[in-house]
């Protein structure tokens, strides 16, 4: 079972004009793991991100993710399959409610159209009725219950950050794709993110992490995946990580070491 | 009280109630002709607001689904004497099919792009009206539309025709408030607020776009079939790019986003040109004044913008911040 593979990518490339921004990446995410992909500022970390959410379409390479290959699905497709995803600059549903944005997240895992919102027969009214209960329940895991009736765009900066992983988990994902939730977190916020992340963990699901804050992606990464330049620099444990002499010339300095 | 009965059904009856006793008070025909065209305007502005105010969606040639129900109820009807409540189901099957013939390709645009998409494709459907002749009368219109008639009376007494204008456009607002407040609504303006995010969690945004499209064409279309039945006599001058921006003025003057100021847009604007009859020569002037007067000071539009300033009153009673608008 702990060999077994959720996420796959196989050689997979993208180019933006001439700019190559992920060449030939190959690597793999094991289920319950939470692993971290590093790397300096436009190594290709978000862009790989884009390509496993389907916001972007490879040039070449596959996608696998439970064992099934996909290439061209839209984001949304992708998160009926259990992929679900923040953004690095949080993007909110800003004048919605917070438990607005979070039910949205249901939106996957319902069914009600515009005919039966427009009429509710009982078991419209009964899907709405379970969408704020289970919507309210994610709430109180990432701990913002208390903020449930606030205008979104009104939460201060570090909530919106936990409203955004709320409304991913709300989509029920197997893979969450988490892209530098910790920048603009102070200590004490970035310490509370690691501890939501090992709770996330423990509902079985498997977290892919873009992350600057070294403490973090070390403390909580069981692997973390190195990138420069577009391609995978190297691929390890957080302690392999940190001793290996390519990453430590990457972030010091590529000269420093030719 | 439930947050159903107090939101939805009290303010909905006691507007119906409202209207019921209307013309009770009110009897002149001028009168009531005019709320005859408010209903009207506030059936074509809900479905535009749902277009609009809430899914973000611009559509500037909103006057070509009216006039398509129109048409398609006064040809039927009176050339072909096909009965008036079929020709309404016809009418709103070729807007249905038009709209999504329009709709799949055009809501791929986005902004500017699809508001000239949507002005070019008013433009064309009103030519069209105005060219072909032999079906639609031409630039003198189609005559002899007869009144529609219910349970064996016929309905060309404009109280009748206020009750049945007003009974179908205040179930458009029931079925408007109903849409807004659930999983589709919310997807709608989710993918107002960031369609990326909404994407990402899983909504079909194109699908969604095209579906509100769609919906909001079937309202002006049952729109224009009434109104066809209650005049009897249509010309493509109604249904022209003046049109479509006046209803894109009712939306925002009413207040995106918000179903009971589509209501206000449409009785605020449908009413004003009869108040400024004796100005007659600056009412363009003063509509334009008004416009721009709520375009700069509430750009949420009047409704929105009362029902904010109350919204921030109340959250700093209860020392919640209030929203950043």
């Amino acid at each position: 079972m702990l060999d077994r593979v959720l996420l796959e990518t196989e050689r997979l490339s993208k180019s933006f004009g001439g700019v190559r921004a992920v060449q030939e990446v190959s690597f793999s995410v094991r289920p319950g793991q939470i692993k971290g992909i590093i790397g300096p500022n436009g190594a290709g970390k978000t862009t790989l991100f884009n390509l496993i959410t389907g916001v972007y379409r490879p040039d070449a390479g596959l996608i696998r993710f439970d064992g099934e290959t996909y290439a061209g699905l839209a984001p949304n497709q992708m998160a009926e399959r259990g992929i679900a995803r923040t953004f690095q600059n949080v993007e909110l549903f800003e004048r919605m409610t917070v438990l607005e944005n979070i039910m949205v997240g249901r939106h996957p895992r319902t069914r009600a159209g515009f005919i039966s919102a427009a009429f509710r027969p009982g078991g419209a009214r009964r899907e709405e009725r379970l969408i704020r209960e289970q919507a309210g329940e994610i709430l109180r895991f990432v701990g913002i219950a208390d903020k449930a009736d606030w205008v979104s765009s009104a939460l201060p900066f570090g909530l919106q950050r936990l409203l955004e992983i709320g409304r991913a988990l709300a989509t029920e994902p197997r893979l969450l794709l988490l892209d530098e939730p910790a920048s603009g977190l102070n200590a004490v916020e970035t310490r509370d993110l690691g501890r939501l992340l090992g709770r996330i963990r423990e509902q079985g699901i498997t977290v892919l992490l873009v992350e600057h804050d070294m403490s973090l992606t070390m403390e909580t990464c069981d692997e973390i995946l190195v990138m420069d330049y577009g391609r995978p620099l190297a691929e390890g444990t957080p302690r392999e990580i940190q001793r290996n002499p390519q990453v430590i010339a990457a972030y010091l300095g590529e000269e420093l070491v030719a | 009280m439930s947050p159903f009965f107090r939101h939805r059904l009290l303010p909905v009856s006691a507007f119906a109630l409202l209207l019921a006793l209307l013309p009770l008070v009110v009897t002149s025909r001028y009168y009531l002709n005019l709320f005859i065209f408010i209903g009207i305007h506030t059936l074509l502005t809900l479905g535009l607001n749902l277009l609009m105010g809430y899914a973000g969606q611009i559509s500037l040639g909103h006057a070509a689904f009216f006039g398509l129900g129109a048409y398609t109820s006064g040809i039927l009807t009176a050339t072909y004497h096909v009965s008036p409540w079929a020709a309404m189901g016809a009418a709103v099957l070729v807007t249905i099919t038009v709209a999504l013939l329009i709709g799949i390709p055009s809501l791929k645009l986005t902004g500017y792009y699809l508001g000239m998409a949507t002005l070019g494709f008013g433009i064309i459907v009103n030519i069209c009206f105005r060219e072909l002749g032999g079906l639609t009368g031409g630039p003198s219109g189609l005559v002899g539309i007869p009144p529609l008639s219910l349970g064996g009376v016929v309905l060309d007494e404009p109280r009748y025709v206020y009750y049945l204008i007003w009974a179908v456009t205040l179930g458009a607002l029931a079925v408007s408030l109903n849409i807004v407040d659930s999983r589709v609504g919310r997807a709608l303006r989710a993918i107002h607020d960031s369609e990326v995010a909404a994407r990402a969690s899983g909504v079909d945004t194109a699908r969604l776009k095209i579906w509100v499209f769609v919906v909001s064409a079937m309202y002006a279309s049952l729109a224009g079939s009434l109104y066809a039945h209650f005049v009897t006599f249509i010309s493509p001058s109604s249904f022209g790019f003046m049109f479509s921006v006046k209803l894109v003025t009712m939306v925002v003057v009413g207040g995106m986003a918000s179903v009971w100021g589509a209501v206000f847009g449409a009785a605020t604007l449908t009413a004003l040109p009869e108040v400024l009859a004796a100005f007659h020569d600056y009412e363009i002037l003063i509509f334009g004044f008004i416009l721009m007067v709520v375009m700069i000071f509430l750009p949420q539009g009047l409704t929105r913008g009362c029902l904010d300033l109350a919204e921030r009153w109340k959250f700093c009673r209860r020392g919640i911040p209030a929203a950043k608008v």
